[in-house]
This record gives structure tokens, C-alpha cells and sequence, in this order.
């Protein structure tokens, strides 16, 4: 419950407003049944108009007072649950974006997406209810039995009867129907979950004809859903008739000890009617602490998913030395020092073994090594995106750690190897390595990607509009836009990890140059499985298993290492 | 300012800018509400016998109350206990019947609805999956999404209980308007004149609210959209240190849904209090007009009583009414959303002649063929290739030259403007989709996997294959090394587009995949382009072997991977510049021989 609070600090006039309102309300309510019997037992008997119109004119103010009370409490209580929707989506898209990748992973973007909407909606449901029925449920249930003592103290024994009784079942169904509600939140993000994989894998049904499979594994997974669906809200939904039952049981029961007393003489008809309008009222108040209760129980289970990503402590954090350093680096030489790593703790093996070399400032150093001999996890780890197990990397002599991640990221480019565009305009996509740049500076990073000339081929140039993840341009023009996107951050290292597998030989090398002939050029680690890309490079650096097998430039590598003569003879054009 | 605010809302995807989805029209509630009740028709026999519960729980209820008048007058006055006696036993009878009728009733509709909902949204997702490339390439995942979750779980919350609600109320109303007819014509016709002015009220609250809860749902899509690409991109994100500005971003599609979503509530919020509290007004003048009426015309005490008591009823279901009303024009709001994409027009279906056919020998024709994705950007000229079946026809040029154009238009996901394409001689057009595509495995340059298994995606590519067989297509495609590797084999479960693999790993998976399928046509795009040429090789042996008397296209830049194919295509700007095999096409001295030579600059 805490957690929240801070999502409603903006709200907390509000949040006394509307209870208030709903006092009022529910006074001016309250006293209505006791008027009637006015007219009734006084004014009919009495034979006496202007008693009855006097009260009637009372009603008819109080009715009035309601209204203007209510009005202000729906506008209160709106404001407050819409507006504490929107900052507890922030929250956790703030705290989404602080998390490394091995939190993201975690979760899962699909479940991470139903989270950050539909239990949010669930949780702005409760806050309205709260606002609106949670102080006045109770609030009427007080008054309705106070006056139902009044009137008669020894019928009101039948409401201190039935209302524990009304307690006890509902705390049992709803003890049963809470756990369902979780569950159907977790099959939701199946359902969620599949439903993006068909989005996203749409070429791959379609070519495989899957198409029918895929409507039966989403018909099991919504089915499912259903039948949690349908067991949670099977149990809750009792709630109202087992209240309806318990309530007219005592109706009845007032009938019955209600008429004997009359016919004794100790009771009024009247009275009667008006105790009997006050257990109507119970009825309602109770009517409406069980809908509370209703919206509580689903919302308890979306709260706890919330809960969950709120309370994710991120992985990779600055370091409070970092912060106040404020350290940049400064001329981009690159050192390992005996990194070892591994994803998961518990892993046996690490993926990453020993791996120590240095790049000196606009070095440029290409990695090769066979498929899955973490090339990419390497250089994962210079822009610290996943946190080294063991050893340390250091950028300018110093550790990375001693950077804060902003300047650490904004200087090293990673140009990743699954890249992705997002929906937008070019420049706007581009514009991501410098949302400052102008035209002129795009259009140079453009050049040097080799991307300029086919942007300027399209109908809209720069403003053309891309799908998401760039679904309209070809493999090779989205590499190049993703090189464009990270030369705009003017970067101190820039690191390619295979961002030029999608492009034609000549374009290729063009890039190659044109990255050259930069005056003061970046330090640069290239991952490439062509020798063509990488035999120009300073260095090379050969990877096989995790561990650094050979290094040195080609010349020295051709005759001194074994894997990479095989590695270039698989690539001869006999 | 209007810039930068334009420029922040289109990332979102914002319905409308990219998505052709029709915006909504007034006057459709009508037609969205018959379309959810066909949908509830399936379910006719359940349906009626939930009315038939409904009706006995109100009717329970109402004679409820109204034998209280005849218990007051007939036996409290009188002091006759055993009459009352009685009495009270009826009013047990009923209240009880009420209850068990209404228990039964509300699990039912539970079913019934949560039926529905699993029909609409299966309904929908079949749908979509029949829907061309086109509509994926131009709409936001996220927004789509939302439509099952948001708009859909609208539907649901107001078909749980709204729809029994509002006809409880209905049968509730009638009933009570009955009752005071009979006790009091006169009284009854002024608690009536109210009516007309609530009525009016309530129209004017729902039209505003109406509108802002469609556009509440749009924000929230737009929203989902935006969350949705973000999220997925969160890694290139941290990349670029894009947090705040995606935050940024994503404030302003907040606070806009945050404004619309209020105005929603509020309109929505206030129908209920107004119009209790107009009702209680009304009741204050029948209470006062009715005591007049005592007075003057002498109705007995216990029917005023008794009709005060029912005017005071007349109010609830009223305001149940305007209460669920309301939260039905959210679930409008939703079904119109969810509804329109079922609108959306399929793949063309299949041309009446067109023939099924079982197995194909791969003879592969292309025909003078021209494409564009836009009639005005054309992408291929005159395209005319020939593989005959047991051929491997390589393709390559610079990047946007159309490589991967060409091989999507063999399994028809787009269909082409000019030219034919044909197979074994029968032109595609008039193949049965499904067949066409069932013939050709295609290797996307993008890899694509599922959450699950290493062994249930490998059996992606054809359903009844063993895990034997599995297993044998991935030693076929170099796969099975590192899938042994893996902490629990063929068993390990995929992350997210398998998130947990290198790129290298994921592309064999893929050619696994398709190699299991055993089509007859293979197109491998770029799809060895993340694997080190050493295990290139052993996957080309394994692919030869396989593919030995069918058809497969190769698109790759690295020349090795395509030298010893038996034709070589050259593509540039869309047109065939070159073609022939490796040594001539050398000897040729043109684009190829320049490709060749840089890479050994
Ligand atoms: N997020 C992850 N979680 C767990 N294991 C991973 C993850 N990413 C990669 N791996 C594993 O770590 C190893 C190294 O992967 P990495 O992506 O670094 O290889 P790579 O050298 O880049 O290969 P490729 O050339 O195919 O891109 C692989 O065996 C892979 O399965
Ligand atoms: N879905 C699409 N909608 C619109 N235009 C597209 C789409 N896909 C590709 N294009 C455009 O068509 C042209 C050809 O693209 P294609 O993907 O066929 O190139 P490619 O030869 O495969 O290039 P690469 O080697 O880079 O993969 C490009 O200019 C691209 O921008
Ligand atoms: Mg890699
Ligand atoms: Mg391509």
C-alpha cells in the first residue's frame, strides 16, 4: 500500500475532498427514510398539509445539496484515479527503463507491456471505487443501523446477527476466488505474449501455413484464460446473492418479531416501514462494500504484479563515487584485465574465459570467431550492459564501473548485432544518437553509413515514415541506418558487431573507408565472419569457446594460427 | 512547439497516421450491439434460461415487497399471529427461491460471457492471421494488442454482469411501475412526471461520455503502441541513453490518455449520482402529494406506505440502468475497436480454378516480372529467372537491389503487378495458397523463434516430425553442436525470439527449421550471414544433400557461400545486370568480377 503513496501525492487535496463530499451525501441521504415516516406518522395521521409540505420542502433542499456534493466528488475522485493511473504508469515506465537486460529478460516485454496498462487500469478501477463507495459504504451501514437502534433496539439484534454472518461468507469466497485472479493475470500475459509472437513472426506462419495451429495454440491459450476467468469471477460473483439471501432472511425476521411486538402494542406501523427502508439501506451499503470488495480481490493480484517490477532492484546502477566524479572518458583507450563471465549464477561454465587485451586510442581491432564464441557478449560488456562476473574492464585507465552509464554509453557506440528501427520518420530514427543534431550532421552520418544515397531515393527522403522495427526497408539499409543512428553520437568507441552482414562486399569497404578517413577517429572493435571486412584491421582478435585463441594482425595470424588459416581458406574462391 | 509535439506522437504509431483502420462513425452502436449479440445467440439455449432465472428472482423480490401491504394490513393490524405465521413462511419461500435463482443465474452468465469473450478474441485472432503482409507492415504491435487485453476485458467486465443487470432492471422497473399502478393510479402519474427530464438528462450525459470513451480507448492503444515498441527496443534504448527521451515520449501519450481518460470518468461518474438524486426529488414529491392524497381522498396508511416504499424502489433500478449503461458504452467503445479490424479485408482467397497440388517438382519460372509495395516506388523491372527442379540459383547485388523482393513473391505474401510466375509450369495465381506455400521453406533474412523448446521449434517446419527427426535436421544444419550444449539440451526453452541465443545460433535454429519441412523449394535469405564460414560449410554440404533434386535460391553477399550454385544472378536497381555461373561470370569482368576483387583489395 505504501509503495503508492508517492503516485498520489499530487492528489492529496483531493483525496479529504471527496470523502468529505460523500459525507455530506450520505447525511443528506440518511435522513430521507426518517422524513418519510414523518409524513407519514405525523402529517397523514395529524391530518396536516403544511407539516407535510414543510418536510417535503427539507427533502427537496437535501436532495439538492446531494447533488452538488456528488458531482464534486465524482470530479474529485476522477481526477485523482485517472491522475494516479498516469503517474504509476510512469513509475514503472521509469523504473522499466532503468533495468539491465537480465531484469528485462526477467520479465518479458509482453508481460512487462499488460502490466504497465491492464492491471494499471485494474488499479485505477479501485482507486475510483475507493474514493467513491469504500467511505460511504461503511459510512451509511453506520448510520442505517444507529437509526435502526433508535428505533427499535431489540430488532436491532437481527442486524448484529446478519452482518457477521454476511462477513464470514464473503471473507470465505473471496479467500477462495483471490488466488484465481492471479492466475488469470498470469494467463492474460500468455495470451498477450502469444498474440506478439504471432505479430512479429507473421513471414513465418504465413510461410510455414501455420496459420491453423496457430488459432488452436491461441484457442488453448484464451481457453485458459476463460476457465480462470470464469472460476474467478464464478466465486466472487456469489458474493451478491448470498448478501440478497442473508438480507431478506432478516427482513423477515423483522416482519416477524417487528409484528408481534406491534400486535403487542409496543410498535408503530410507521416505525416499522422506516426500520425496515433502514435494512433496505444496509442492504444497499453492504451491496456496495461487496462490489468494493470485488474490485479489491482483482485488484490485490494486479497490485502484486506491480508491486513486482516497482520493487526490481536494477542490476547495473552508478556507483555514488561515479556520480559525484562525474568522470568522462577522454581519449578512448579500452583495456581487459582477466574478465570472466557468465549469464546466469548458476551456470557451471563461464562464457567468457580469461580474456585480457588493450586497445589503444583509434585502434582498430576486429573480433572473428566462430558462432556462439561470444563475440557480442564481449563487447555487451564495454558499454556495461551486462556486468562483468569477474576481472575488470577500463576504459582510460580507469575501471567503467567509475563512469556514470550516461557517460559511459553516450561515448561508446554499440551498434548491436539484432538491431532495431522503431516506428518514425528516418531523422527521427537517426536522431536517437543526437537529439540535438541538425540536418547537416545527419546527413554527413548518413554519408559515411553509405545510407545517404538510397534515403535520397525515397519518395519522402529523410521524412520517409518507417514500419515498426523497419519492416519497409531492405536487411542492408536498416544495418546502415542503425550505423548512421550511432556515428550521430560522435563517439569516442565505436563498436560494430556484425553490422555490415547484410551489405554488399563494395558497400561494405566503402563504409570501411569512409570511417577511416575521419581526422580523429574512434577507437574501433569490429565483429565481421568476412576476412575481406577485417583484414585491414590493426589487430585481430581470434575468439573460440570464450577465449582469446590468436591475436594479431593478419599477416601474423595467417602463419601463426590454425583456426584462422582454416577460417580464411573456407573463404577462398578457388 | 507544434513540431516537437509532432515529432514526439509518431513513434507511438498513433492509429490514423500509418494504420488504415477506419475512424469511428456515429450511429454504428447500434450495429456494434447486434453484432455482440450474435455472438451471444450461439448461446441461445443458456441465454434463456437465464432470463427465465432472472425473471424468477425479480418476480421473488417484487412479491416480496409487495406482500408486505397485505401482511401489515391484514394480520399485524388485526393481531392475527397464525395468519402471520404464514405469511412469513411465503416470504421465506420466495426470498430463498429468489436467491438460489439468482445464484444459478449470475455463474451462468459468468460462462456465458467468458464463452463470448474467448469466441470474440479467438474470432479475432483468427482474423488477423488471415490479414495480408500489408496490414502488419503498417500497424503497431501494441496497438493491436491492446485490443485484446484493454477493449476486450471492457467487453467482458460489462457482459459478466451488465447486460443481466440492465434486463433485471428492466423487468424491476415494469414490475414496480405495475405495482403502483395498482395501488394508486394518480400518485403514480406523479412520480411519472419526472421521468421525461431524466431521460433527457441521462441522454445528454451519455452522448459525452460516449465520445470520450472511444477516444479513451484510442489514447489507451496509442499508449500500448508506444509501450509496446519501447519495450522490445529497450535494449537498443539503453544503448543510446535514450531513457529520458523515450520517457519523454511517452509523457505526452500519457497525459493524454491521462486527460481523456478523465473526462470519461467524469461524464461517466456523474450519470448515477444526478440521477439518484433526481429521483429522490421525485420521491420527496410523491411522499409530500401522496400525504396530501391521504388526507384529502383517504388512502389507508399501509398503501401509502407500501407505495412510498415502491417509489424509493423505482430509483435503483433506474439508476442501475444509467450506471450500466455507461459502463456498456466503454464496452462499446471497445467491441467498435475490436470489430474494426475484424472488418479488415483477408487475403485474396483463392481463384475457383485454382488447383491443389500435392507434390511439385520445382520447376521455377519467372516471367517478366515487375513489383513495387507502392504502384508509384517500383522496386523490380522485368525480373525473368528459370530454375529447373534440382537447380541452386544464387542471387546476389548491392543491398536494396530487391534480392529479398523476389523470394517473397513466390509464396504470394505480395502479389505482383505484372509478369507471371510459375511453378512446374502453372502459374501461381491459380495454385491453392496454402499448397504454394506448403511446397517453399523460406529462411528469413530476420530469424524469427518462438517461446518454447529448441525441439518444438525446429518441428515449427513440419508438425508430425519425430524428435528423432529433429534432432537429424539439426546435425543436417550444424545446429545439433551447440544444441547439446545447451544446459538442458533440446529442451532448453527459447526466451523471447530466442533471447538467450547468439544470432549465429538463432539462424541455425531457423535453417533447422526449414530443412525439416523437406520442401521442394528452399530460399535461404542472407540466412547464413551471422555463421562463421567454417560451419557454413558443413550446413552447405548438408543442404546440397538434402535439396539434391529440388530447388533452392540463395541470396548471400559472401561470395563463397554462393560460388559453386549453378546459376548466379546479378541484381541492381531491380534488373538482372548479370547472370551465369561463378567462372563466367568472372571471365565476364562486370559487377560480379568487381565484387569479387573487393575482397581481396
Ligand atoms: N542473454 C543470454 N542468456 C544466456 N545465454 C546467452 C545469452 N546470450 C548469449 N548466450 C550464450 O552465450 C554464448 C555466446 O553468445 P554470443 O552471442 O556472445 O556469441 P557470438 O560469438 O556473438 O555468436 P554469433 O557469431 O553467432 O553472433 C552462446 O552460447 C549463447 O548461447
Ligand atoms: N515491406 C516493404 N514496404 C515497402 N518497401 C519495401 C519493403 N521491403 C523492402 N522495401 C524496399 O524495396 C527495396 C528492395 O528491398 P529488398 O529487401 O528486396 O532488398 P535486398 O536486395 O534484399 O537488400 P538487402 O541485401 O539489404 O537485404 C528497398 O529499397 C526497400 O526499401
Ligand atoms: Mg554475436
Ligand atoms: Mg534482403
Amino acid at each position: 500500500m505504501k509503495s503508492y503513496f508517492p503516485f498520489l501525492s499530487n492528489y492529496r487535496k483531493a483525496i479529504y475532498l471527496a470523502p468529505l463530499l460523500v459525507i455530506v451525501d450520505v447525511i443528506c441521504e440518511i435522513v430521507q427514510p426518517e422524513l418519510m415516516s414523518k409524513i407519514v406518522d405525523v402529517g397523514v395521521k395529524q391530518k396536516s398539509l403544511p407539516y407535510i409540505l414543510h418536510i417535503g420542502m427539507i427533502m427537496l433542499i437535501l436532495s439538492l445539496i446531494a447533488i452538488a456534493a456528488n458531482v464534486g466528488n465524482v470530479y474529485f475522485s476522477s481526477r485523482t484515479s485517472v491522475g494516479f493511473a498516469a503517474e504509476l504508469r510512469k513509475g514503472i515506465f521509469t523504473k522499466i527503463q532503468t533495468f539491465s537486460f537480465s531484469n528485462l529478460d526477467k520479465f518479458g516485454s509482453a508481460s512487462l507491456v499488460t502490466r504497465l496498462t491492464n492491471d494499471v487500469n485494474i488499479l485505477q478501477d479501485l482507486v475510483m471505487m475507493m474514493l467513491r463507495l469504500l467511505i460511504r459504504a461503511p459510512l451509511m451501514l453506520l448510520f442505517a443501523v444507529f437509526f435502526a437502534i433508535r428505533i427499535n433496539a431489540g430488532l436491532a439484534i437481527i442486524i448484529a446477527i446478519a452482518i457477521p454472518l454476511l462477513s464470514l461468507s464473503i471473507y470465505f469466497l473471496l479467500h477462495r476466488g483471490l488466488p484465481y485472479f492471479e492466475k488469470m493475470q498470469a494467463k492474460l500475459d500468455i495470451v498477450t505474449r502469444v498474440i506478439q509472437e504471432n505479430l512479429i513472426n507473421v513471414r513465418v506462419v504465413k510461410s510455414f501455413v501455420r496459420e491453423n495451429y496457430e488459432n488452436k495454440q491461441f484457442d488453448l491459450a484464451s481457453g485458459d484464460l476463460r476457465a480462470m476467468a470464469v472460476k474467478a469471477s464464478g466465486i466472487v460473483v456469489l458474493i451478491m446473492p448470498v448478501m440478497q439471501l442473508v438480507m431478506n432472511i432478516s427482513i423477515v425476521a423483522i416482519i416477524w418479531f417487528g409484528g408481534v411486538e406491534i400486535i403487542s402494542g409496543h410498535f408503530q406501523v410507521g416505525q416499522l416501514m422506516s426500520f425496515i427502508t433502514y435494512i433496505t439501506q444496509i442492504l444497499m451499503s453492504l451491496m456496495m462494500l461487496a462490489m468494493s470488495i470485488m474490485t479489491f480481490s482483482r485488484a490485490g493480484a494486479s497490485s502484486k504484479r506491480i508491486l513486482e517490477v516497482l520493487n526490481q532492484q536494477p542490476d547495473i546502477l552508478d556507483s555514488d563515487e561515479a556520480i559525484l566524479k562525474n568522470r568522462q572518458p577522454q581519449k578512448g583507450k579500452i583495456e581487459f584485465r582477466k574478465v570472466y563471465f557468465k549469464y546466469q549464477e548458476q551456470s557451471p561454465e563461464f562464457v567468457l574465459k580469461d580474456i585480457s587485451f588493450t586497445a589503444s586510442p583509434g585502434e582498430t581491432i576486429a573480433i572473428i570467431g566462430s558462432t556462439g564464441s561470444s563475440k557480442s557478449t564481449l563487447v555487451q560488456l564495454i558499454p556495461r550492459l551486462y556486468e562483468v562476473t569477474g576481472g575488470q574492464i577500463l576504459i582510460d585507465g580507469a575501471d567503467i564501473r567509475e563512469y556514470t552509464l550516461e557517460n559511459l554509453r553516450n561515448r561508446v557506440a554499440l551498434v548491436l548485432q539484432k538491431n532495431e528501427l522503431f516506428s518514425g520518420t528516418i531523422a527521427q530514427n537517426l536522431r536517437w544518437g543526437n537529439p540535438q543534431a541538425t540536418q547537416e550532421q545527419i546527413m554527413t552520418a548518413a554519408k559515411i553509413a553509405q545510407a545517404h544515397e538510397f534515403i535520397m531515393s525515397l519518395p519522402e527522403k529523410y521524412e520517409s515514415v518507417l514500419g515498426q522495427n523497419g519492416v519497409n526497408v531492405s536487411g542492408g539499409q536498416k544495418q546502415r541506418l542503425c550505423i548512421a543512428r550511432s556515428l550521430l553520437k560522435n563517439p569516442l568507441i565505436l563498436i560494430l558487431d556484425d553490422s555490415t552482414s547484410a551489405l554488399d562486399i563494395q558497400t561494405e569497404a566503402n563504409v570501411r573507408a569512409a570511417l577511416k578517413s575521419n581526422s580523429n577517429p574512434p577507437t574501433m572493435l569490429i565483429i565481421a565472419q568476412r576476412i575481406s571486412s577485417i583484414r585491414s584491421a590493426d589487430r585481430i582478435l581470434l575468439l573460440e569457446n570464450g577465449e582469446i585463441n590468436g591475436i594479431g594482425t593478419h599477416e601474423e595470424l595467417i602463419h601463426g594460427n590454425k583456426i584462422y588459416q582454416e577460417i580464411y581458406h573456407s573463404q577462398q574462391l578457388v | 512547439m507544434a513540431e516537437t509535439i509532432n515529432r514526439k506522437l509518431t513513434p507511438a504509431g498513433l492509429p490514423g497516421r500509418r494504420g488504415k483502420i477506419s475512424s469511428e462513425k456515429p450511429g454504428n452502436a447500434l450495429r456494434v450491439f447486434g453484432r455482440i449479440f450474435t455472438y451471444l445467440g450461439d448461446q441461445k439455449l443458456s441465454m434463456f434460461v437465464i432470463i427465465l432465472l432472472l425473471l424468477v428472482n425479480t418476480l421473488a423480490t417484487l412479491s416480496g415487497s409487495y406482500l408486505l401491504r397485505p401482511t401489515i394490513n391484514k394480520y399485524i393490524i388485526p393481531h392475527d399471529i397464525a395468519g402471520l405465521i404464514n405469511m412469513i413462511a411465503v416470504l421465506l419461500a420466495l426470498y430463498i427461491m429468489g436467491s438460489v435463482a439468482s445464484m444459478i443465474q449470475n455463474r451462468m452468465m459468468i460462462t456465458v460471457a467468458q464463452r463470448t469473450i474467448h469466441k470474440i478474441r479467438t474470432d479475432l485472432f483468427c482474423r488477423i492471421q488471415s490479414l495480408p503482409l500489408q496490414f502488419f507492415d503498417s500497424h503497431s504491435h501494441g496497438e493491436l494488442m491492446s485490443r485484446f487485453t484493454n477493449d476486450l476485458d471492457n467487453l467482458s467486465d460489462s457482459l459478466n454482469t451488465g447486460i443481466t443487470q440492465i434486463l433485471s432492471s428492466f423487468l424491476t422497473l415494469t414490475g414496480i411501475l405495475f405495482m403502483m399502478l395498482y395501488i394508486s393510479p394518480l400518485l403514480t402519474i406523479v412520480t411519472l412526471v419526472i421521468v421525461p427530464f431524466m431521460l433527457w438528462v441521462a441522454g445528454r450525459i451519455i452522448n459525452k461520455s460516449k465520445t470520450y470513451f472511444s477516444a479513451q480507448q484510442g489514447a489507451l492503444g496509442a499508449l500500448d503502441g508506444y509501450v509496446e515498441e519501447m519495450i522490445r527496443g529497450q535494449k537498443v534504448v539503453k544503448v543510446f541513453c535514450y531513457e529520458k527521451n523515450a520517457l519523454d515520449d511517452f509523457e505526452v501519450l500519457n497525459k493524454d490518455l491521462r486527460d481523456k481518460a478523465t473526462h470519461a470518468q467524469l461524464y461517466s461518474g456523474v450519470m448515477m449520482p444526478v440521477i439518484q438524486n433526481l429521483n429522490t426529488i421525485n420521491f420527496a414529491l410523491t411522499a409530500a402529494v401522496g400525504g396530501i392524497i391521504a388526507i384529502v381522498k383517504g388512502l389507508d396508511i399501509g398503501g401509502l406506505a407500501a407505495f412510498l416504499q415502491y417509489s424509493r424502489q423505482f430509483g435503483r433500478p433506474v439508476n442501475e440502468i444509467s450506471n450500466q449503461y455507461n459502463s456498456l458504452q466503454a464496452a462499446l467503445a471497445g467491441a467498435e475497436r475490436i470489430f474494426q479490424i475484424m472488418d479488415e479485408i483477408p487475403e485474396k482467397p483463392d481463384e475457383p480454378q485454382a488447383e491443389s497440388l500435392q507434390k511439385i517438382n520445382g520447376d521455377v519460372e519467372f516471367r517478366q516480372v515487375s513489383f513495387g509495395y507502392s504502384p508509384a516506388n517500383p522496386v523490380l523491372k522485368k525480373i525473368s529467372v528459370m530454375a529447373k527442379a534440382g537447380q541452386k540459383i544464387a542471387i546476389v547485388g548491392s543491398t536494396g537491389a530487391g534480392k529479398t523482393t523476389i523470394m517473397n513473391l513466390l509464396p504470394r505474401f505480395y502479389d505482383i503487378s505484372e509478369g507471371q510466375i510459375f511453378i512446374d509450369g502453372i502459374n501461381i495465381v491459380n495454385i491453392k495458397r496454402d499448397d504454394l506455400r506448403k511446397s517453399i521453406a523460406v529462411v528469413f533474412q530476420d530469424t524469427h523463434l518462438f517461446t518454447s523448446t529448441v525441439m518444438e521449434n525446429i518441428r515449427y517446419g513440419r508438425l508430425e516430425a519425430t524428435d528423432q527427426e529433429v534432432i537429424s535436421a539439426a546435425q543436417l544444419s550444424g545446429a545439433d553442436s551447440f544444441i547439446k550444449r545447451l544446459p538442458k539440451g533440446y529442451l532448453t526453452i527459447l526466451e523471447s525470439d530466442g533471447g538467450n541465443l547468439s544470432q549465429g545460433q538463432r539462424q541455425l535454429l531457423n535453417i533447422a527449421r526449414a530443412t525439416i519441412a523437406r520442401p521442394s523449394i528452399l530460399i535461404l535469405d542472407e540466412a547464413t550471414s551471422s555463421i562463421d564460414t567454417r560451419t557454413e560449410i558443413i550446413i552447405q554440404k548438408g543442404i546440397d544433400q538434402l535439396m539434391k533434386n529440388r530447388t533452392s535460391f540463395v541470396i548471400a553477399h559472401r561470395l563463397s557461400t554462393v560460388r559453386n550454385a549453378d546459376e548466379i544472378i546479378v541484381l541492381e536497381h531491380g534488373q538482372i545486370i548479370e547472370r551465369g555461373n561463378h567462372e563466367f561470370l568472372l571471365q565476364l569482368k562486370g559487377r560480379y568480377y568487381q565484387l569479387y576483387s573487393a575482397q581481396f583489395d
